[in-house]
């Protein structure tokens, strides 16, 4: 999903000189984690796949990763499967912590803006991410704001910084940005902006136009 | 506001300079301008360690009308910055403005979209205060320097050397020594000409 | 530029103000005459609403505005006294941080992450180092000395954050002694935090896998002296707010929000456990060993800005019980994971030039080994890579679940962060809390939410 790492400084066709970065890091398969998930994903995600008829096709793909567990989920079945994950006598997660956006501008799917939504169920003391992605060209997410209303100004922050167009929100407007700013900016092609700093004489480019080491 | 920009400058006028800057300076009401980390600093000043009150100043002004120096205590956004501008200009005159903090000053380490890079772009500033955020002490230290700026100043009490729209890259970094010389404040500038006493 | 001022009679004001100034203007839109008030075109204003027509006025407050905590923006629509309708307005402290972490190493972007929220630094710090260790998979090997210090300073950096809001909330309504209480203890905070670390305000000084440095000598000892002092102030405030008629007046059946509409709102923290939930992440989901700790999560059941003060005051108590344990807990150790390819030199000792450097390392690095200085020189410059993934490790910062969600890409930087803060979740319960109440209570909720912009705007 994201881009390949083999080197230092950022330099291609050389190996690994120095031997720090460790192996070269290779993009990210776009597979599901083996079952079982171990702890209480398997009890989860059982409950959702008798809870959901299209549960197989809802849910693209179930990641377990360092204790977390991600459902990547088609963004027909997302307001659905929400109601579900916060009604469900044995899910209960009744709470939504956060919306935000994140931009794989290399997408082997093509879809590069994803929307992450991070669930959590006080009840069972339980968080779970649900992440739907979109193309560019037709970033539409339905809005979950009548699930959870919590998520309207954290949709509209998303909107702002990523363009990815929430339907069904009530007042989908910029949020932190000035209403007649252009661009989303937190887009990986949205540059930094900064200025180039004089220090002692020299001129000093802005972060985003450094060398990169790594 | 009014009387004094109509009265020449000169030397017929300096003792009545001289008081009214007197004046001026002990009485300084601050615009409660706060806007990120600096602005806890700067309530911190108000406070009862540093006590801004011994130098006549603890009165922050809710409104801009009744205040004649605008401390920018933090980063000001690109959203604040026609905001910051509007407060500036509702300031009667005489107007001293304080950048604090590197933010306020230069972008600070946001070189960034969402930061005015120095709030020197948007109103003319006459005392910049680095730091991350600065301790009340400097600001304390910055607002005294700034006292004896407007003790020096000519009768309109404008001190302010940065002109908008300059670009931080074309600034002098040389201190402005007009007033110390006993010239005009606007006078061209004369850079790093020694203060009196620091030998030629 | 023309100074609006400088007009002689009223009429002319007037007309130079509305057709020169560019801010106060007066325009016509859908809802009717629009006035910018700045001041002097007051009686144009009163002539032109028409009584009969309309007792509905719009209100701007902020986003300069001294009892909005900052950059606040709040329009307001009125019914006389009443408040029909209250929108917030909030962006104008947006900042980029999240976008800046991406040009920095992961070390690096703990300087930007801990000036978010600048109240509580330090809970910024922890959350964002929290994903970063979960993503290394080292979780299991922090110190324990790690620990105790980030529960330590989280801690006294939770009761400097609730002093500000006693102190910031008191004098907004009028308890201008409270201010001067706050600001008082809370430079004492200051000093114990500002000896560890080095600074006043952000901190820096959690790192992913430890800490910046160790404990300075004595700084233990200020601290075993800071609680019995702090305890006998906390009376001190309860004995003159507590049953004060003015206080109780002020904030007592003000702002209501119960359990259902905390939930619905996503509002945690102390507001959520005003309203008789006992939800703390401290608890519940314990992060960096707070489940080693005895202390009980401080609820309230009225569901209003008195109940909000009785547990901010009382969670000053408990982090003091806190902070107590965790004194008696800090044995001498590692201050930083063992893995040197993470490692940062963190037994730092004060350089004659003023700065901290860990004078072994240097001797190590410089006299004895070529492979040690290269190491370092690229651990420093580069930064260590990142396993690929995402992490979510909220902690509970003085306003609430505080949260960095956080994606690497396998690089040396962070791909995305994104800080969930609980300022900026709780403040869209600001309509909830003041619509259909007095204007002079939008002061006292909004108080009451503890907004702090840096986190809301980012």
């Amino acid at each position: 999903m994201t881009d390949e790492h083999r080197d230092m400084f950022g330099a291609s066709g050389f190996g690994d000189t120095s031997g720090f970065g460790g192996l070269a890091v290779r993009p990210t398969d776009l597979v599901s984690s083996p079952k079982p998930y171990g702890e209480w994903f398997d009890e989860a995600t059982d409950a959702l796949e008798q809870a959901l008829p299209s549960f197989g096709d809802a849910v693209e793909r179930v990641v377990v990763h360092r204790g977390e567990l991600t459902l990547y989920v088609k963004r027909e079945a997302l307001v659905d499967l929400c109601r579900l994950l916060r009604d469900d006598p044995r899910l209960r997660f009744e709470q939504l912590s956060g919306v935000s956006g994140v931009d794989y501008p290399n997408d082997p799917t093509g879809r590069r803006l994803h929307a992450v939504y991070h669930l959590l169920s006080m009840t069972r003391r339980r968080r779970l991410r649900l992440e739907v992605a979109v193309a560019d060209a037709d970033p539409h997410v339905p809005s979950v704001t009548e699930v959870y209303p919590t998520a309207n100004w954290h949709e509209r922050e998303t909107w702002d910084f990523f363009g990815i167009v929430f339907d069904g929100h009530p007042g989908l407007t910029r949020i932190e940005m000035p209403d007649d700013w252009p661009g989303h900016p937190q887009r990986k092609d949205y540059p930094l902006g900064g200025v180039p700093v004089e220090y002692k004489g020299a001129q000093i480019p802005p972060p985003d136009t450094r060398r990169s080491y790594a | 506001m009014g009387l004094e920009e109509k009265l020449p400058e000169g030397i017929l006028l300096t003792t009545v300079a001289k008081m009214l800057n007197v004046a001026r300076k002990n009485s300084l009401w601050p615009a409660q301008f706060g806007l990120a980390c600096c602005a806890i600093e700067m309530m911190a000043v108000g406070g009862p360690r540093f006590d801004i009150a011994r130098f006549g100043m603890e009165r922050f002004s809710a409104t801009p009308r009744q205040a004649d120096l605008m401390i920018v205590a933090g980063r000001v956004s690109q959203k604040m910055a026609p905001v910051l501008r509007q407060i500036y200009d509702q300031m009667p005159e005489p107007k001293w403005v304080l950048a604090m903090g590197v933010c306020a000053s230069s972008g600070g380490m946001f070189n960034n979209y969402a930061i005015v890079q120095g709030v020197d772009h948007v109103v003319p500033v006459d005392m910049y205060l680095p730091g991350c955020p600065p301790r009340p002490e400097m600001l304390l230290d910055a607002i005294l320097k700034l006292h004896d700026k407007i003790k020096a100043a000519p009768i309109s009490g404008k001190t302010a050397w940065t002109t908008l729209d300059e670009s931080p890259y074309e600034k002098p970094i040389a201190r402005d020594t007009r007033i110390s010389q006993g010239l005009a404040a606007d006078a061209p500038l004369v850079f790093n000409a020694p203060l009196p006493g620091e030998g030629a | 530029m023309t100074d609006p001022n400088a007009a002689d009679s009223a009429t002319t004001y007037t007309s130079t103000y509305s057709s020169e100034d560019p801010y106060g203007s007066t325009s016509t839109d859908d809802a009717g005459r629009i006035f910018t008030v700045g001041g002097g075109d007051w009686d144009e204003i009163v002539n032109a609403v028409d009584p009969l027509e309309s007792e509905r006025i719009v209100v701007n407050m902020g986003p300069q505005h001294p009892s909005t905590h900052g950059v606040l923006r709040m329009v307001l629509e009125l019914e006389g006294e009443t408040v029909a309708r209250s929108r917030v307005v909030i962006g104008y402290l947006h900042t980029g941080i999240e976008k800046n972490m991406e040009f920095r190493t992961w070390t690096q972007a703990v300087t930007f992450i801990t000036r978010c929220d600048y109240l509580a630094p330090l809970s910024n710090e922890l959350t964002y180092c929290l994903g970063v260790e979960r993503l290394l998979d080292i979780e299991d090997q922090i110190p324990e000395r790690v620990k105790v210090i980030r529960v330590l300073l989280a801690e006294l950096q939770r009761i400097s954050s609730h002093l500000v809001w006693l102190a910031t909330g008191g004098m907004e309504i009028g308890a201008m002694t409270m201010m001067l209480f706050g600001f008082r203890e809370r430079e004492h905070i200051l000093a114990i935090l500002e000896m560890i670390t080095g600074l006043r305000m952000n901190h820096a000084y959690f790192r992913p896998g430890g800490v910046a440095q160790d404990l300075p000598p004595g700084a233990v000892d200020r601290i075993r002296e800071f609680i019995p002092y702090m305890h006998a102030k906390i009376d001190e405030y309860e004995s003159l707010l507590t049953a004060n008629p003015i206080w109780l007046r002020r904030l007592k059946g003000v702002g209501f929000l119960d359990t259902n509409g905390c939930m619905q709102l996503g509002v945690t923290g102390p507001l959520l456990r005003a309203s008789g939930l006992a939800w703390d992440i401290r608890k519940e989901m314990p992060y960096s060993g707070y489940e080693n700790y005895d202390f009980d999560v401080v609820t309230e059941s009225a569901g209003d800005c008195f109940a909000r003060y009785l547990v901010r005051v009382n969670e000053i108590r408990q982090s003091l019980r806190i902070i107590e344990q965790a004194v008696d807990r800090l044995k001498p150790g590692p201050i930083m994971v063992a893995d040197k390819k993470i490692a940062w030199p963190a037994q730092l000792a004060l350089g004659g030039d003023g700065l901290g450097n860990s004078l072994d390392h240097i001797r190590h690095i410089m006299g004895q080994s070529m492979e040690a200085l290269i190491h370092h020189f690229k651990l420093v410059t580069e930064g260590f890579r990142v396993p690929p993934g995402q992490a979510y490790v909220p902690v509970e910062s003085p306003r609430g679940e505080l949260g960095a969600h956080i994606v690497s890409d396998g690089g040396t930087r962070p791909y995305r962060v994104h800080l969930r803060d609980p300022s900026f979740v709780n403040l869209q319960a600001v309509p909830a809390l003041t619509e259909g109440g007095m204007i002079s209570d939008v002061v006292a909720s909004v108080a009451s939410i503890d907004p702090v912009m840096g986190g809301v705007d980012r």
